[in-house]
């Protein structure tokens, strides 16, 4: 996976889930949870309060 | 929890609450499901709203009301401040709630109207049948239940997923999502009647950062910025730390929570076959001032009674549900959402100069309401040029 969720700093808030373009990330109460449809576009990793998410870009090549 | 009802609500903020208890009320046999295990926690919200607003649909009780407003106030960059205080001085103009108390207020009285009520439930995908939605799969503790019902309302909030697995794009244009945190401060020196909100492209870009009265000694302290602005050291907690570290140095956060508003225009289309959406799910929280409250409940009543009568005449198409999605566009609350959404994009491309000279010209007025529109007009009074910069603003307010 190339979108890493830093569980200790996340806010389990769903600011992310809103504006996923491909329906890839899921809060699950507290936990949130992506899946295979996530293209690391890293347009989350914007919108967290928190910064919690991370796209490793190296993982892309 | 039964197989089948009248009315199925995913979500149980003020949206799905106030849905599920008029429905119940009108009757019908209605279920809500709320996946957290706590209704009303973790708060995500600043919790400020109008009195008269909140009373069109419940009466206040001191038990879920923290402070009552009376003034604001709004600083920009150079320190300027205007003090807006209504007309009609001595009365009370907003309320601060205590959401938790809040919140499971409105699902009790949706239980108590003959709703059934399961938290720790999981909508995880729709039941559809020739694209018709006719109820939701259920996760709760490891067990997994179709549960079928003629019209299902989704007011799951921000994430909005329901109405997305039923094929209508909730994506919050990036730069269209107000990214948040805020901590609840105690033992800061406050006005404990007057909500201060201050602007400012350095402090709160494309935003605003707000001081909201929780009682004598404390207050929601919080920040609403775009995404756009956002990246390592500049995310809304950090931006939030700064402003505290400079205002409330010795404040004492007994509460960090963080969240995102849509700030965006409402969803395309508010109705499908079987399905209706309503509140943060449905994205008219108010672009301006991503207030969403009121909108949250008053989307949620009509969608129940619009359901209740489509119910009633046996047709719970999507053309049948569209009264209600007609209803909310016309009436006072979309008019507000398409007007002040015109403003924000005119508001965030005001520079700090601007903001400072705007509130210079308007130093202490006395508005006869105290809305964001009577504010605006004012605004514009005073400074005509402003009309030259961006016709829409004008065209959004006559
Ligand atoms: C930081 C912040 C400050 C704010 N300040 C204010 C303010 O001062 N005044 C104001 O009026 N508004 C404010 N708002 C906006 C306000 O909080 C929201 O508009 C309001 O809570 C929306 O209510 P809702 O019922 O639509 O959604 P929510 O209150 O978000 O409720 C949705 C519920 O659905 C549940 N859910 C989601 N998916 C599922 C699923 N698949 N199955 C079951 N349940 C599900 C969620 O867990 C949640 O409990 C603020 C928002 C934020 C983030």
């Amino acid at each position: 996976m190339m979108l890493t969720i830093h569980r200790e700093i996340c806010g389990y808030c769903g600011a992310c889930v809103s504006v996923c373009p491909e329906g890839a990330l899921e809060l699950i109460d507290a936990y949130l949870e992506v899946d295979e449809k996530c293209i690391s576009c890293g347009i989350c990793t914007k919108a967290c309060p928190l910064g919690a998410l991370e796209v490793d870009h190296e993982g892309r090549l | 929890m039964k197989d089948a009802y009248d009315i199925l609500v995913i979500g149980g903020g003020p949206g799905g609450a106030m849905a599920a208890r008029t429905a119940a009320e009108k009757g019908l046999s209605v279920c809500l499901v709320e996946k957290r295990p706590a209704i009303g926690a973790p708060v995500r919200c600043a919790e400020g709203i109008g009195k008269e607003l909140l009373q069109e649909f419940i009466s206040p009780d001191p038990r879920w009301i923290s402070a009552e407003i009376d003034s604001a106030k709004i600083i920009v960059p150079d320190g300027t401040s205007l003090q807006l205080d209504p007309q009609f001085a001595g009365n009370e103009v907003g309320y601060i709630l205590d959401r938790k108390i809040f919140d499971r207020e409105l699902v009790w009285k949706a239980a108590e109207a003959g709703s059934d009520v399961q938290v720790k439930t999981r909508a995880v995908a729709p039941i559809l049948e020739n694209g018709t939605v006719k109820g939701a799969r259920l996760e709760f503790c490891g067990k997994v239940k179709d549960v079928t019902a003629p019209v299902t309302i989704a007011a799951d909030g921000v994430e909005s997923k329901f109405a997305r697995w039923c094929g209508i794009d909730t994506t919050i244009p990036i730069r269209e999502l107000a990214t948040c945190a805020q901590y609840l401060l105690t033992d800061i020196d406050i006005e404990p009647h007057t909500t201060v909100f201050f602007l400012g492209n350095t402090i709160a870009p494309e935003g605003y950062i707000w001081v909201f009265p929780k009682g004598e000694r404390s207050a929601n302290v919080g920040i609403g910025i775009s995404p756009r602005c956002c990246g390592p050291g500049r995310r809304p907690k950090d931006y939030l730390d700064r402003f505290v570290a400079d205002h409330f140095p010795r404040g004492k956060p007994i509460e960090c929570i963080v969240g995102g508003v849509p700030v965006c225009k409402p969803l395309q289309t508010t109705v499908a076959d079987g399905l209706m959406v309503v509140g943060d799910a449905a994205r008219v929280s108010d672009p301006l001032t991503g207030g969403g409250i009121y909108n949250t409940m008053f989307t949620g009543k009509l969608a129940a009674e619009v359901a209740a009568s489509c119910i009633a005449q046996g047709d719970c198409g999507c053309e049948a549900l569209s009264v209600y999605d007609k209803e909310w566009r016309k009436s006072k609350m979309g008019k507000a959402i398409e007007r002040n959404y015109k403003i924000k994009e005119f508001f965030i491309t005001l520079s700090d100069e601007k903001l400072n000279a705007l509130v210079k010209s308007i130093s202490h007025i006395n508005l006869k309401e105290f809305s964001t529109f009577t504010l605006v007009r004012e605004l514009i009074t005073r400074n005509p040029k402003l009309l030259l910069e961006l016709k829409a603003l004008k065209d959004s307010i006559s």
